[in-house]
Parts: C-alpha cells; sequence; structure tokens
C-alpha cells in the first residue's frame, strides 16, 4: 500500500450512472488484478473503496456506479483536479491457480477489476471467457473492450434486450472451463455457487472503515477463520466461503 | 528545543501521542507504513478472554465528520493475543505497549488482565469498561460508579502495572464515575470512549448498521471530549489520557490544556494511515507557535483563573 496524490487525467460516464476516472500517479504498490484503492472525497469523512479496472505504469483506471452521495461527488470531478488516494489494497486474484480455461464472471458493476485480469489471464496463455451480466441493453459496458483483449465474451441482460436472455448462469451452465473468477452483487454469487464445475475465486465487497486492515469493521468468517474483506480479501477461494 | 516528553503512571513517554486501541490493530498494518517507535505508545485491539467475531456486518457508516463502528471487540481471544500478535509486536515496536482490555464480567476482566500484566512489553492496562454485563442484565459496567469501581478492584488485585480506567461517554455524571473508579485504586483514566450513534438509510429506511447502533467518533465529537476530560481532570488526582476527536497537533494541545497528560489518537488513523506519524511530527512546530516548552507547563492551563 502507499498513500499518493493522484491527477485525474480522465472522468466520463459509459452508461447512464457507470463511469470511468483514470488517474495519474504511483502504481508500482499495485501487486495483482482484483485489488482497489481508497480515495479521499473533500466534505466526506471516509475514502471510497473502488476496484481497480486497469493499470500501467503510470495511470490506473477505475470504473465506479453512482449509488450514493460520495459517488455522485466523484461524477462532478474534473480532469487536473487532484485526489488523495490508497494504492494497492487488498488480495487480488490469484492467476496461478487457473491452469487451463478460465471463465470470468462480471455482474454489472462487478465488471470492472475483471479486465485487467483477463488481460494478465491472457498474457499468461491461458484461454479465456468473460460472462458480463447487465440488467438491460442500456446499461452494458465494456464489451468491446474485453474482445479487443482477445477473450471470447458472452452478455447477458434480465430483460433478454441483447445477448442471452436471463442471468450470467444461463450461459455459464453451458460453457467449458477449468477455473472461474467472479465479482459481482451477492444474489450473483449465490446462483453461481449453485451451479459452478470447478474450484474458483470469489470478490467480495462490504462497508469498509479504513481499507487496510486496521479497523475490522468489514470481517467475515470463513472455513479458515475470520477474514478482513480489506485485506485478506475482497478475493476469496470457493472452498473457504461460508454462504 | 521544545520538550515534548510526559510522564504516564511513572512511565516517561517521548511524547503524548497514543493511537487508540480498535484503530490501531497490534500495529503491523502500520509498521510497513512508517517506523511505530516514534509514537508515545499505542493502545492495542481490543481483548478478551475469548475469541471473538464481533457483530454482524455491516458494522461501519459514515457521518459528517465522523464514523460509526459497531464491530463489536472482535479478537483472537487472549491466549492468541500473547502467543501470536505480541510476539510479533516484538519485532517491530520496542517501547512499553498499552494493553486494552474488555470483559462481559468480573472474572473475565480480571482472567484477562491478569494474563497481560505478566507481558514483559505491557506497560499499562487500559480497561474499557464500555461493555455490557452479561451477570447485570446487560447495563454497562461503565455506566455506573459502584460497577465501574467493582471492575477497578477486580482488576487491581491480579495485576501490578499501572491500570487505567476508559470510561464511557454515555453517562449522566461522568465525573462520579471517574472519582468512583479513582477511590478503588485506578492509576488513570482515559476518555472519551465512542458516543453512541445510529444512522439510517433513506432508500431502504433502516439502520445503516446490523448492530442497530454503534459507538460515534471522528472530529465531531472533539468539543464533547475536551468538557468530559476538563471536568474529570478538576475532580480526580490521577492522570487522565483525552481522547475524541484528534486529528492534529493542535488538537493534542487543546486537550492537554484542558488537563490530559497524554492523548490518544483514534478515528484519524482509519482516514488517512500516517495520521499519528504527522501528528508526532508536527507536535514540536506547534508548541514553537504558542510558545510552548514543556507540555507538563501547560497541562490543565483551562481550569487556572
Amino acid at each position: 500500500m502507499n498513500r499518493g496524490i493522484y491527477e485525474i487525467i480522465e472522468n466520463k460516464p459509459l452508461t447512464k450512472d457507470i463511469f470511468r476516472m483514470i488517474l495519474s500517479g504511483e502504481t508500482s504498490h499495485i501487486t495483482a488484478p482484483g485489488q482497489f484503492i481508497n480515495i479521499q472525497l473533500d466534505g466526506f469523512y471516509l475514502r471510497r473503496p473502488i476496484s481497480i479496472c486497469d493499470y500501467d505504469e503510470k495511470t490506473i483506471t477505475i470504473i465506479y456506479k453512482v449509488v450514493g452521495h460520495g459517488t455522485e461527488a466523484m461524477a462532478k470531478l474534473n480532469a487536473g483536479e487532484r485526489l488523495d488516494v490508497l494504492c494497492g489494497l487488498g488480495n487480488g486474484f490469484d492467476t496461478s491457480k487457473c491452469n487451463g480455461k478460465a471463465v470470468l464472471i462480471g455482474g454489472g458493476v462487478g465488471v470492472p477489476p475483471m479486465y485487467n485480469l483477463c488481460k494478465k489471464l491472457l498474457s499468461e496463455g491461458k484461454e479465456v471467457s468473460v460472462i458480463l451480466g447487465f440488467n438491460t441493453k442500456d446499461e452494458i459496458f465494456y464489451e468491446e473492450e474485453f474482445k479487443s483483449l482477445g477473450a471470447k465474451v458472452y452478455v447477458s441482460t434480465v430483460d433478454g434486450s441483447y445477448g442471452t436472455k436471463g442471468f450470467v448462469t444461463d450461459v455459464l451452465k453451458n460453457l467449458e472451463y477449468d477455473y472461474f473468477y467472479t465479482c459481482g452483487p451477492m444474489p450473483m454469487f449465490k446462483a453461481i455457487e449453485k451451479i459452478a464445475a470447478t474450484s474458483g475465486q470469489y470478490s467480495f465487497e462490504e462497508r469498509m472503515g479504513c481499507g487496510f486492515g486496521a479497523c475490522m469493521g468489514c470481517s467475515c468468517k470463513t472455513k479458515y477463520g475470520y477474514k478482513r474483506i480489506c485485506r485478506d480479501g475482497p478475493v476469496l477461494e470457493r472452498e473457504e466461503i461460508i454462504w | 528545543m521544545v520538550n515534548t516528553k510526559v510522564n504516564l503512571c511513572g512511565i516517561e513517554l517521548d511524547n503524548p501521542v497514543i493511537p487508540a486501541s480498535g484503530t490501531f490493530g497490534f500495529g503491523y498494518e502500520f509498521a510497513e507504513l512508517y517506523d511505530i517507535n516514534c509514537l508515545g505508545t499505542f493502545s492495542f485491539k481490543g481483548t478478551t478472554k475469548d475469541s471473538r467475531f464481533g457483530n454482524p456486518t455491516p458494522r461501519i457508516a459514515e457521518c459528517e465528520k465522523g464514523m460509526i463502528n459497531a464491530v463489536g471487540l472482535q479478537n483472537p481471544g487472549v491466549e492468541k493475543v500473547i502467543a501470536e500478535e505480541l510476539s510479533k509486536l516484538k519485532k517491530c515496536f520496542s517501547k512499553p505497549v498499552m494493553a486494552n482490555v474488555s470483559g462481559f464480567s468480573l472474572e473475565e476482566y480480571a482472567y484477562t488482565c491478569e494474563k497481560l500484566d505478566k507481558e514483559e512489553q505491557v506497560g499499562w492496562l487500559e480497561v474499557n469498561i464500555s461493555c455490557p454485563n452479561v451477570h447485570g442484565g446487560g447495563m454497562s459496567f461503565g455506566t455506573s460508579p459502584e460497577a465501574a469501581a467493582e471492575v477497578t478492584k477486580a482488576v487491581k488485585t491480579v495485576t501490578t502495572k499501572p491500570v487505567i480506567i476508559k470510561l464511557s461517554p454515555n453517562v449522566t455524571d461522568i465525573v462520579s464515575i471517574a472519582k468512583a473508579c479513582e477511590e478503588a485504586g485506578a492509576d488513570g483514566l482515559s476518555l472519551i470512549n465512542t458516543l453512541l450513534g445510529m444512522r439510517i438509510d433513506l432508500k431502504t429506511g433502516k439502520p445503516v448498521i446490523a448492530n442497530k447502533m454503534g459507538g460515534f467518533s471522528g472530529p465531531a465529537i472533539k468539543p464533547v471530549g475536551i468538557r468530559m476530560v476538563y471536568q474529570v481532570s478538576s475532580a480526580v488526582n490521577i492522570p487522565v489520557i483525552g481522547m475524541g476527536g484528534v486529528e492534529t497537533a493542535e488538537d493534542v494541545i487543546e486537550y492537554i490544556m484542558a488537563g490530559a497528560t497524554a492523548v490518544e489518537v483514534g478515528a484519524a488513523n482509519l482516514v488517512d494511515p500516517y495520521a499519528s506519524f504527522a501528528i508526532v511530527n508536527n507536535l514540536p512546530d506547534v508548541m514553537n507557535k504558542y510558545g510552548i516548552k514543556n507540555l507538563n507547563d501547560i497541562k490543565g492551563c483551562a481550569h487556572n483563573g
């Protein structure tokens, strides 16, 4: 983890309430896909934890959904403004656990961390399928970006306005894979857990205090003891999770 | 040159800055960021006799200028704290540490304190009396002078190191509880613990926190802390550690002027992991700014005239 001042390079909407922000600053503390940053915003006491969508040597891309006052304020920020950010937080996805065909399942605002993960798995020479789940056509983002990486991309919409009608599991049940990675809402996780055929990793969300393991605000019980979502997670392995 | 040293119950601190229990873990998350030996000391995560998960999540809620937590004393239990956490701590912290203890009966408080008292690195025992008494209908020990005195006596009987009782602000008359602890043998007092608070989510119409209520901390509570430290320090003859909303070296000086001997930094550590480090570093400059050569010269100066 490091704390630094990052400059906003871009902050623009991808859909009605999904925004992409690109920050410029130190990225050497990011060690795995699925980690997050914790952003301080003027006028808010606690920081906002947002998963890292992608990064390179100088920039971090995050994609966030406007869901409350904090993210509303974030959406109003302009390029050139500076933010105090804790970077490289959490225990991300472990790509070494996948030794064959990977399937990545992102639901809604759970899609972003799948992007850098997809890149990393492909760079390791693994075959990657991606399932992106949304409620409706207007909410879809990053389908093309995943395709450009070279992954096989499937989209599901609950109302059937695009791709497969239904849920990500309606795609997943017909795929062949050796390992899965997922991030999204809890009902989606529970549906995946029912039908998943292999081992995998889930990235969890919880209300956090500090984001770096000090306050114990975001703890959960696992088969291997109590874990902090912010520090020991957000990624947990399927075998350790208590549903 | 200014002198930042203070004496807390017979142990000299290089400076009065002490990260508060529950905001600093067992130190090593912060030791990755800076040398925590720069601190006066720190109060480690509230420890109980048995392992505890604490309350269900969500257990954090944001507020204007503060936060509510209802973690519920998650800790691995005193045996594991000694075997695992304290042995790790030795590697990154060479000063005496403050052991923060909670309990749900007099026996539990005594058991845990007696164990920690024997640990070489433990300099002080800070006893959190805001917990509910399972044998007393769930009433917090900290809400009555009699119960607070009973905990103090139970702990003092089985320990040798200074015992600091951490007082709850959620009481009608904190002075009467402070005096009861002093009479029962407490070596020091620390205050204030968090204020009981609550937030409701407008979208769901339900409390944000699963436990419904929790402890409110952060800069919003500082005036309450200053007031209570002022009241308590004028009524007792034992050292008082002030806390509540401390974010800057100026806040440290304000608490000392109110009558505190040392000052704990809580929620600030969670929003800025370098907060305590910055306070330690800024303290000499702020002392110079106000013409303070020695912190002992200004201790309780707000009481004069």
